[in-house]
């Protein structure tokens, strides 16, 4: 295995409260679940070194958060990419051919849904509805929504956030 | 607890308020069907197949996760119940492949009834069955076979894993209909926190956790179980031996939950540790030395040789020349017969077995203490103690499923423990307080904690005053050490030290156990008394949930002890040297007997060296391997003129013998152990005695009346009832009785219920007796020649020499090999390496071994288990003995460590 630096999680389990924890100064269980985002959200995803660290250290057994990254969607055991596509698969996008949008992604990415591309830029992934019919066809990168897209333009879009730009 | 009316189906009932009504019908063998449900788990209400339905109140309800209250009235079957709970196993059968023809459970599946009594149809919805893949983490792993495609997600293992064994091994993993149980990261269960206890193997309600080994041995359905006690350690579990009629052979080992001790648990050996009987390595007929090899001889040929030569050293030397070495391993009746063999036959007290190399310290201080050696209490208060004290005993490998009783108390929140050890053993990963004293400074931390009890006034004065003796002598001593000077012995920080006090003392009660690490030292008797002084000094002795309670390692060694296979005492610690005792035992045996005190294991070696004992009988034990400094056991043992050893394999004891003779092992044959709490317990005869082996009493009995006895028992009950004749605290004890469930003695008479806590209103010596105890540094301390601290012990896999648990295939898969376990700066000081080999030794002698890197270790100790004969760890140990009990220091001596 890679070295993956620790520190990040030893500083966010060193700053847990005393009300999270149990009288033997084991980290109750109940607070797995915010713990996890916050390792996730520094770095990036959960690495198994840091969630081994993480269970010896909070005495909560690695089962039990393996069980729970695996229950949720929003944890992630691999690396992602710098990006997430986030393509709607919902009705609207769906009668407004949004298959023919998601399989785009697919051929430009050359990735499937669920992956990250090699160069570690993209996620694609699919989502059941993004909650924005009005401009379905529809993805997002990030935090930005793309509508009304036509698969032409998705090449267009990706290489610019390739290139390091944004919107 | 108050008791509520309830009604079942019409029928009026009474139940305690708050009683699981699921555990109630199954109690009142009311029929319910249920997949998720074991008695020993929190409830689930997963499988829906427990609905029944309330009076006066819509819809159906789950029996498993409703609880008995006052007027409570339910129907457990009608139409509509029996409509759903159809349709329900035909959706679980939907996700269950129904391969029945050839799956092990086939006859013995819970489903497969339910689906039969119900008439649910397999196919009635399409099968959403979850293939198997390459990441099931069963794969390429040992002894536990997951199949998912048979799996119901019922949750039993993931809960029995979690809640009962504490381990966590196992979770689901994925959501839904794509959930699977798994380790993380499907890793192997040999890489995960699993202990291999296989309770999922007992628990799984289908065939999809089965034990490998045991597959196409024969279905569950067609095996014949036979209710036994484990042969391992203390506790006494109770095992059903699984065996194929057809083939005689075992299968496999389950427990039942709800037994006692244990409730249906087992630990990695009770599980998988038997495949020693049906070794071909077995005994199965009598040798006799010829040349440097033996021949095979007939029964009556190798009893009339031993009864000979007996009687020639007997004559020729006097009977003290003479001495037997009886076996923790063994039975009560043939430790009897084994000490009334030496006693009545041969003339003389030298009879003793390796309770010397455990407990003898424990014996000697707690009968000067309280007036018995035993444990104070039972196994079942370790659930609900307030306060558990653990030092020197490594609970969770040496005595699992006591263990798992305390990590369990302390994960519900019911106990503060507290571990003193100087290995961060795996109860450490639980415990409040773990205070990593050096080996051999235990009387200097436990004096500091009881200076500030006293100190801080949190002592109980009034105990002191009704129930104890020589107190102020004890504080005296006592306020010679406090923290601060305790600090500088232990290592342990004098703050540490006062919190433990204040926990402990604070406690409505709190319970000490204690094992080898207390007891395996020149200054044994000295640790034991602390213990006792603590737990008078605080009034818990006497009462549930308190007490001192020595764990005792074999399975029978608290029998052993019983039975007099002691050099001092007779059956029920009657001392041979009281005229009035020795005049009983006469009479009762009608015979002379010696009312001179025999010799100890370690003085018989050395008098076997000085040609003082020309003759030794030994029933299963190994001294080679087990004894300290064996290079001087192994002296004496050659100098022998004629060695006898019994026992169920050619050890590296018996390759020395003069004559072998072959003993069956437990699975062949009846008899009783008495466990770590007191308990006489039923062995029973499982499989047909391999070869001409022979119990061990029947061969003894054989000698005997070679020798000139008329000893005619019948069977093995009769001898119990001899014992029961002659030892009042085995005075109520008889076959009968026990078949069920064990009793504790004392058991005075046939009407006596037996006794769970001892010392209660009076100690069995009167009054519990303080004992001033100043601090002694170990025997042999490190210095710049020898700088590290040796201790020696077991691990959860294996047990003692190695001769049973390394004949079974599980064990020696999960630990095939020693291991010296280093601290990791003391191994980068030395540029050593996990797995290398590197060489350990001692003034006395030196081995080889592999390196492992722990953190469990402190800096200048290491350790090493004595379970390996490539490895033999007592080549190094000292044969230093506590003045008193004569138990040799096994727990610290000084090595060096060198590459090589």
């Amino acid at each position: 295995m890679t070295g993956v630096n620790l520190d990040p999680a030893k500083n966010i389990l060193t700053r847990i409260e005393m009300s999270e924890k149990q009288t033997n100064g084991k980290i109750k269980a109940a607070y797995l679940i915010p713990l996890l985002q916050d390792i996730q959200e520094s770095y990036g995803y959960l690495p198994r070194e840091v969630l081994e660290y993480v269970s010896n250290f909070s005495g909560i057994a690695l089962s039990r958060i393996f069980g729970v990254i695996t229950f949720y969607e929003q944890f992630y055991l691999e690396p992602q990419g710098k990006h997430t596509i986030k393509c709607c698969r919902g009705t609207a996008c769906h009668v407004k051919n949004g298959q023919k949008i998601s399989d785009t992604i697919s051929e430009v990415l050359k990735v499937n849904e669920g992956e990250t591309t090699d160069d570690g830029v993209f996620t694609f992934e699919t989502v059941a509805c993004l909650g924005t019919c009005f401009l379905a066809p529809v993805m997002m990168i990030d935090d930005e929504y793309f509508g009304n897209l036509t698969s032409n333009e998705i090449s267009k879009i990706i290489k610019r956030y390739k290139e390091g730009g944004t919107r | 607890m108050s008791t509520v009316n309830i009604r079942i189906n019409g029928l009026d009932f009474q139940a305690e308020a708050g009683e699981n009504i699921l555990k109630y019908t199954k109690d009142h063998e009311i029929p319910i069907p249920h997949l998720c449900f074991d008695q020993r788990l929190t409830p689930g209400g997963a499988c829906r197949m427990c609905i029944v339905q309330i009076e006066g109140r819509p819809g159906v309800h789950t029996a498993c996760t409703m609880n008995a209250t006052e007027g409570l009235s339910i129907i457990t079957e009608n139409d509509e119940i029996r409509r759903l709970r159809k349709s329900t196993l035909e959706l679980i059968l939907s996700e269950h492949k129904t391969n029945c023809t050839s799956c092990d459970k086939e006859g013995a599946c819970q489903l497969q009834d339910y689906a039969y009594e119900y008439g649910a149809a397999e196919d009635k919805f399409p099968s959403i069955v979850t293939k198997n893949s390459a990441d099931n983490y069963t794969e390429g792993g040992i002894a536990i076979s997951y199949d998912v495609e048979k799996c119901i997600r019922c949750m039993r293992c993931v809960k029995i894993c979690a809640e009962v064994q504490q381990c966590e091994a196992l979770t689901f993993m994925g959501r839904s209909g794509e959930a699977i149980v798994s380790t993380p990261f499907s890793m192997l269960l040999t890489d995960s926190s699993c202990e291999m206890c296989g309770q999922c193997l007992d628990t799984c309600p289908t065939g999809a956790l089965y034990d490998k080994e045991a597959a196409g041995k024969g279905r569950v359905r067609k095996l014949k179980l036979t209710r036994t006690t484990c042969l391992y350690c203390g506790v006494g579990c109770q095992l059903d031996l699984n065996v194929n009629p057809q083939t005689g052979k075992l299968v496999k080992v389950t427990s039942e939950a709800g037994v006692i001790p244990n409730d249906g648990n087992t630990c990695v050996k009770g599980r998988f540790g038997f495949d020693f009987i049906h070794r071909d390595e077995r005994l199965t007929t009598p040798l006799i030395r010829e040349g440097d090899g033996f021949r095979e001889a007939s029964w009556d040929e190798a009893i009339e040789l031993v009864a000979k030569k007996f009687s020639e050293i007997k004559k020729e030397s006097g009977s003290d020349s003479l001495a037997g070495l009886s076996s923790a391993k063994s039975g009560n009746e043939d430790n009897y017969i084994m000490q009334k063999f030496i006693r009545s036959i041969v003339g003389t007290n030298n009879v003793d077995h390796c309770a010397r190399l455990c407990h003898a310290s424990t014996v000697t201080g707690l009968v000067r203490a309280f007036g018995s050696g035993a444990m104070t209490n039972s196994i079942n208060e370790f659930s609900n103690t307030p306060v558990i004290f653990v030092i020197g005993s490594n609970t969770s490998e040496c005595h699992p499923v006591m263990g798992i009783k305390i990590r369990k108390a302390v994960a519900e929140g019911k106990t503060t423990l507290i571990v003193a050890d100087p290995r961060k053993i795996s109860l450490t990963d639980t415990a409040h307080f773990h205070l990593q004293h050096k080996p051999g400074s235990d009387v200097a931390l436990i004096n500091a904690i009881m200076y500030t009890i006293i100190d801080e006034h949190l002592s109980d004065e009034s105990f002191i005053r009704e129930r104890t003796e020589n107190y102020d002598s004890f504080r005296e001593a006592v306020l010679k050490c406090p923290p601060e000077f305790a600090e500088k012995v232990t290592g342990v920080k004098a703050e540490d030290i006062r919190k433990v006090a204040r926990a402990y003392a604070g406690a409505e009660s709190a319970s000490i156990v204690y094992s080898m690490g207390i007891t395996q030292h020149t200054t044994g008797t000295d640790n034991v008394l602390s213990l006792a002084n603590l737990a008078m000094l605080t009034g818990n002795v006497g009462k549930a949930f308190s007490g001192v309670n020595p764990l005792r390692g074999q399975n029978n060694v608290q029998g052993a002890c019983d039975m007099g296979a002691l050099p001092n005492v007779y059956p029920g610690y009657q001392n041979v040297a009281m005229p009035e005792i020795h005049a009983k035992f006469e009479k009762a045996w009608k015979t002379e007997l010696s009312d001179k005190v025999g010799l100890t294991v370690v003085e018989i070696m050395d008098k076997a060296r000085s040609k003082e004992v020309r003759g030794l009988y030994v029933v299963g034990e190994n001294p080679v391997l087990s004894d300290p400094d064996s290079n001087e056991v192994l002296q004496g043992l050659k100098n022998l003129d004629f060695l006898v050893v019994q026992d169920l394999f050619l050890t590296e004891t018996a390759e020395l013998a003069h004559v072998v003779l072959p003993a069956c092992s437990f699975a062949e044959r009846d008899g009783t152990f008495t466990n770590t709490e007191r308990r006489i317990q039923r062995y029973r005869r499982a499989v047909d005695p391999v070869g001409n082996s022979k119990p061990d009493w029947e061969i003894i009995c054989s000698i005997a009346n070679k020798m000139g006895a008329s000893w005619a028992y019948f069977d093995v009950s009769e001898i119990m009832d001899e014992i029961a004749l002659v030892t009042p605290i085995y005075g109520g004890i008889n076959y009968r009785r026990i078949d069920d469930v064990g009793l504790q003695w004392p058991c005075v008479d046939n009407e006596h219920e037996g006794t769970a806590v001892l010392h209660k209103g009076k100690f069995t010596r009167g009054l519990g007796k303080f004992h001033a105890v100043n601090f002694m540094p170990q025997k042999e301390l490190p210095d710049g020649d020898y700088p590290f601290i040796l201790s020696t012990g077991r691990m959860l896999q294996h047990w003692h020499t190695g001769t049973m648990t390394r004949k079974s295939k599980v064990l020696d898969q999960i630990v095939p090999k020693s291991y010296l376990e280093i601290n990791a700066s003391d191994a980068g000081r030395l540029g050593i390496v996990t797995g290398e080999e590197i060489s350990v030794s001692s003034r006395r002698g030196y081995i080889c071994v592999d390196a492992k890197i722990s953190e469990r270790m402190a800096e200048g100790v290491v350790f090493l288990t004595f379970h390996f004969k490539e490895s033999p760890a007592n080549v190094l140990t000292i044969a230093a003995l506590d003045p008193l009990a004569k138990i040799p220091e096994f727990k610290a001596c000084a090595v060096k460590i060198a590459k090589l």
